[in-house]
């Protein structure tokens, strides 16, 4: 493991690979030497090439724990707010609840132009989810993962936000949601939209097509990538950060100063990209709702 | 394999570039407008926030994969 002679970019890859658990093709020579039966086997990877081996299968078992966990953190908390909420006597958490569900309605109420009961609560979600997951990038780098080590767990990315199967799994929810509302109030419009809309001439459908299809595309792909990619620019930092400090002593004091000028930094950029997630959510959404 | 930094430099440099002169214009239109009507500033803001999200979202991807081909790719 990350024990003896460690490069920096040994260590520096270590922080990249997720807790992957699938199963191994039969026949695959693991990393102690055994080679996998027949029919594959169930098994945690122990290391990047293992989990790349698992194909399909492979589970990234810690982003899905960490960002399940703040998903029922989040609910558990809001609803607990919800039910305690008492005018006489505010708690501080109480209005710290009550101004992020005001800023979200707020933001909803201005963007999105149609009538739908789902789209404000499912602005709150995305808007404190995903917030909640970019905060866990401003616990140092190796406080969790090195005491899960200890504790015998060999790779820890305690970011769901760096995992790309993440981001983009919420961007491709958000699409279905695109879709499902653009067929159920446009109809037949959507499919009009399609096929006629820059040029508005039958011979040109090819062309609209093209054109529509990419652009509908392109707007979950851009959706999800751009929140993997602040997160995980990000996190590369206060990783390089981090080997910064194995540079000798005369570097403590420039690579903690970096730390904290990137952390506060990044207080910026971890709102601004849950807040810009959650208003194109809505715009999203709002066109799907538009009905010339 | 040593192409792979030339590429990873191209890609953030090329991409800081665009998002520099692109958040620049913002700026300077932000400050513009809010000169302009002051009591509007809060809300001209939020919409420089948003769209300096917009604006740097491409180029912070092209970081985020040259980080990837440098360390993961090259490392």
């Amino acid at each position: 493991m990350a024990g003896d002679t460690q490069t920096v970019s040994g260590y520096i890859v270590h922080h990249l690979t997720n807790l992957t658990y699938g199963k191994l093709p039969a026949g695959y020579h693991r990393h102690d030497g055994s080679t996998v039966g027949e029919g594959g086997a169930w098994v945690m990877a122990h290391g990047g090439d293992e989990a790349a081996a698992m194909g399909f299968t492979a589970i990234h078992v810690d982003s899905m724990i960490w960002s399940i966990g703040l998903g029922i953190f989040f609910c558990w908390f809001f609803r607990r707010m919800a039910k305690k909420a008492s005018a006489d006597t505010p708690s501080g958490a109480l209005n710290a609840v009550e101004m992020i569900v005001g800023f979200v309605d707020n933001t909803v109420r201005d963007s999105f132009h149609g009538r739908n009961p789902l789209v404000a609560p499912l602005a709150l979600t995305v808007f404190v989810w995903v917030f909640l997951m970019n905060l866990m990038d401003l616990i140092p780098v190796d406080l969790i993962p090195h005491t899960l080590a200890l504790l015998g767990v060999e790779y820890q990315k305690i970011v769901p936000s760096t995992d790309p199967n993440i981001t983009m799994g919420m961007a491709v929810g958000v699409f279905i949601l695109m879709l499902y509302y653009s067929i159920t109030v446009k109809g037949f419009g959507f499919v009009k939209e399609l096929t006629l809309n820059p040029f508005n001439h039958p011979v040109f459908i090819p062309v609209n097509l093209f054109m529509e299809v990419v652009g509908l595309l392109a707007k979950p792909f851009s959706l999800g990538l751009r929140l993997f990619g602040n997160m995980y620019a990000g996190e590369m930092i206060f990783i390089l950060i981090a080997a910064l400090f194995s540079a000798g002593i005369a570097w403590l004091v420039p690579a903690g100063l970096m730390q904290v000028g990137w952390a506060i930094f990044h207080i910026l950029i971890i709102t601004l990209q849950a807040f810009i997630f959650m208003v194109l959510t809505i715009v999203y959404l709002s066109m799907a709702h538009e009905d010339h | 394999m040593e192409l792979i930094y030339v590429a990873a430099a191209i890609m953030m440099g090329l991409g800081g570039l665009g998002a520099a002169i692109g958040v620049g214009l913002l700026g300077g239109k932000l400050i513009e407008g809010s000169a302009r009507q002051p009591e509007l500033a809060p809300k001209l803001q939020t919409t420089f926030f948003l769209g300096a999200g917009l604006v740097d979202a491409i180029p912070i991807i092209g970081v985020g994969i040259a980080m990837y081909l440098i360390f993961v790719v090259a490392g």
